[in-house]
């Protein structure tokens, strides 16, 4: 399953992108060009047939475009359906209105000409719209995956260069666990260097997160205790690669290390019916000073179960009773054989 | 020959620990050295070190219960303060301050040659002042040192109600007893202004501690307060400058 399930909500351009009043342009003088070489025969007086054109096109389409690149905020606001409604009447508005204040002698009443000027101003719109709508669809799971792979749970140098020490420390004493921690230290690797842009199972995760806490293990001992409940969980569940270690991470960080005493990270995992709920505890140290670098990883992981979920997913931190609490919700899908 | 040197090792992780050894170990030809103990904590380690003197101690910047830089600040306390060399795996920003402040560090996973040249400078340079550490920790102690009878004893911060004051020196009033401090009250207040309250020229009073105000008389037209602490008989006077501060701290805060 990957992201291209979830299309974005369908949304107006950004007028005031650069990028888009120059795609505006070009479009509108596409059209007009192709207005001028369907109504002559003659080839010859296609050049005088485009100057005039333009006469009438540029100053109504340059006005246009800066109207809408002015009222770029307003309409991001708007549902699709009234943006385009208002874009549309916008632009066939302002046609009109040029229309009665460059040539007033054309104007005699609502005259044919000057109907016929705003409903090609309108289909132009229209047409533009509908452009820059095909084009969102083609480019935004990509956009959307670009973000997710910049979004890619990034590790603390903190625990690889502590991991790295404690290999080294028991690397003479204990050859064999030295062996194993270096194999744990490239699978947790190979995870995070990986692309991570499909839902892994929740049994992978559990995996993975059982590596990542052995090893922390061999550095911190018998201070990091771990209640795992997750029995209730079907591991064929489909959960965002790498949801679950960085609030383990967290844990151990803000909660383990600042402690002498031996100190609990409970998870529990529980299928309700079509959601799966996931909740993490730890207690906190009553004086916790390490409080920068938290939200990052939390907020990484939001914006990651946003792009898969949509707002199906939901991550909830609390501070509470010297605990810190994570809790997670999300659809329950499971993974298709 | 010269006398081998003592070295005290301080790193919450036990691995850690071993790969110092190991190293110090190895490079024994070099630099003459002698493990006279360990320890995996700040407290644990002053304990130790009360007992047993080091020329060096290695010191792991993050350690649960007193962290490295505050333990560097209470051993330069001691009468002969040993030579410090801190440990850190990666902090850009203890990094930084070590740089500025020129106090030695190693880097884990730390490399032979790099312990030798640590401990052959540190053999010869003084350890770091004081007004250096607080640069790499402007955060703050945990405790207040000090020095009785050539140990060191550890007052945690959050025990102190007040703060005094008197003719040379500054004592620290807990529930139980008191203990003169060497600092001055202006620079205790700088580094604990969160915590105390200025109620007097000659007086810093923790903020928890204040069990309300009491009025002592009037002079001059103006009432006088006292301070009433939580678990003390003891009452403070206000002065009548620092009383509008006072009372907005109090009630700003009724934590």
């Amino acid at each position: 399953m990957s992201i291209r399930q979830n299309p974005q909500p369908t949304r107006l351009p950004d007028f005031y992108n650069l990028g888009v009043m120059l795609r505006i342009l070009l479009a509108v003088n596409l059209l007009a060009f192709c207005a001028a070489l369907a109504r002559n025969s003659e080839l010859a007086r296609l050049p005088g047939e485009l100057v005039e054109l333009s006469a009438s096109v540029e100053p109504t389409l340059i006005a246009s475009v800066i109207l809408l690149g002015g009222l770029s905020g307003l309409l991001a606001r708007m549902n699709y359906v009234l943006g385009v409604a208002t874009v549309t009447a916008l632009c066939a508005g302002l046609t009109a209105f040029l229309q009665i204040v460059f040539n007033p002698m054309l104007f005699e009443g609502v005259s044919p000409s000057l109907f016929r000027a705003a409903l090609l101003a309108a289909i132009a719109a229209l047409a533009v719209l509908f452009y820059f709508n095909l084009r969102n669809r083609a480019y935004s799971p990509a956009l959307a995956e670009a973000r997710l792979m910049a979004l890619t749970a990034r590790i603390r140098p903190h625990f690889l260069f502590n991991s790295l020490n404690a290999v080294l420390g028991v690397i003479r004493s204990d050859p064999q666990r030295a062996e194993r921690a270096l194999e744990e230290l490239s699978d947790l690797f190979r995870v995070l260097m990986a692309e991570n842009r499909e839902l892994v199972p929740f049994g992978d995760e559990v995996a993975l997160c059982r590596q990542y806490l052995d090893l922390e293990r061999l550095r911190l001992g018998e201070r990091l205790q771990v209640e795992w409940d997750i029995e209730a969980c079907p591991n064929d569940a489909l959960v965002p690669p790498l949801m679950l270690q960085p609030l383990l991470e967290n844990a151990v960080y803000h909660g383990v290390e600042p402690s002498a005493e031996p100190t609990t990270i409970a998870i529990s995992a529980k299928r309700h019916g079509d959601e799966i709920h996931i909740a993490l505890r730890n207690p906190l140290p009553p004086d916790d000073v390490r409080h920068a670098g938290n939200r990052m990883a939390l907020d990484n992981i939001r914006e990651r179960l946003m792009l898969f979920f949509d707002l199906e997913a939901r991550l909830d931190t609390e501070r509470k009773d010297g605990q810190f609490c994570a809790d997670i919700r999300m659809p329950y899908r499971p993974k298709t054989p | 020959m010269t006398e081998p040197l003592r070295i005290f090792i301080v790193d919450d992780e036990a691995p850690a620990r071993s790969r110092l050894r190991v190293l110090l170990t190895d490079i024994a030809n070099e630099v003459p050295n002698d493990i006279v103990g360990e320890a995996a904590n700040g407290k644990e380690a002053l304990e130790g070190l009360a007992s047993t003197p080091a020329d060096v101690v290695l010191i792991d910047i993050r350690m649960p219960q007193m962290d490295g830089i505050e333990l560097a600040h209470h051993l330069s306390r001691l009468e002969v303060p040993p030579a410090i060399v801190f440990t850190t795996a990666y902090d850009q920003y203890a990094v930084q301050a070590f740089e500025l402040n020129a106090v030695d560090y190693l880097l884990k996973p730390v490399r032979a040659q790099r312990l030798a040249a640590a401990l052959d400078k540190a053999r010869r340079s003084a350890p770091p002042s004081r007004e250096a550490l607080e640069k790499i920790a402007p955060s703050g102690r945990k405790h207040l040192s000090v020095a009785e009878r050539g140990r060191i004893l550890l007052v945690p911060i959050v025990e102190v109600l007040y703060l005094k004051a008197e003719l040379k020196y500054v004592t620290a009033r807990t529930r139980e007893r008191e203990f003169l401090l060497d600092e001055s009250l202006t620079h205790l207040e700088e580094e604990f202004g969160q915590r105390f309250v200025r109620v007097h020229r000659n007086c810093l009073v923790a903020r928890p501690a204040i069990a309300g105000f009491e009025k002592a008389g009037i002079e001059d037209g103006e009432a006088h307060w006292t301070v009433l602490l939580s678990g003390l008989e003891e009452k403070l006077p206000v002065s009548r400058r620092q009383w509008p501060t006072v009372k907005a701290a109090f009630t700003g805060d009724d934590s």
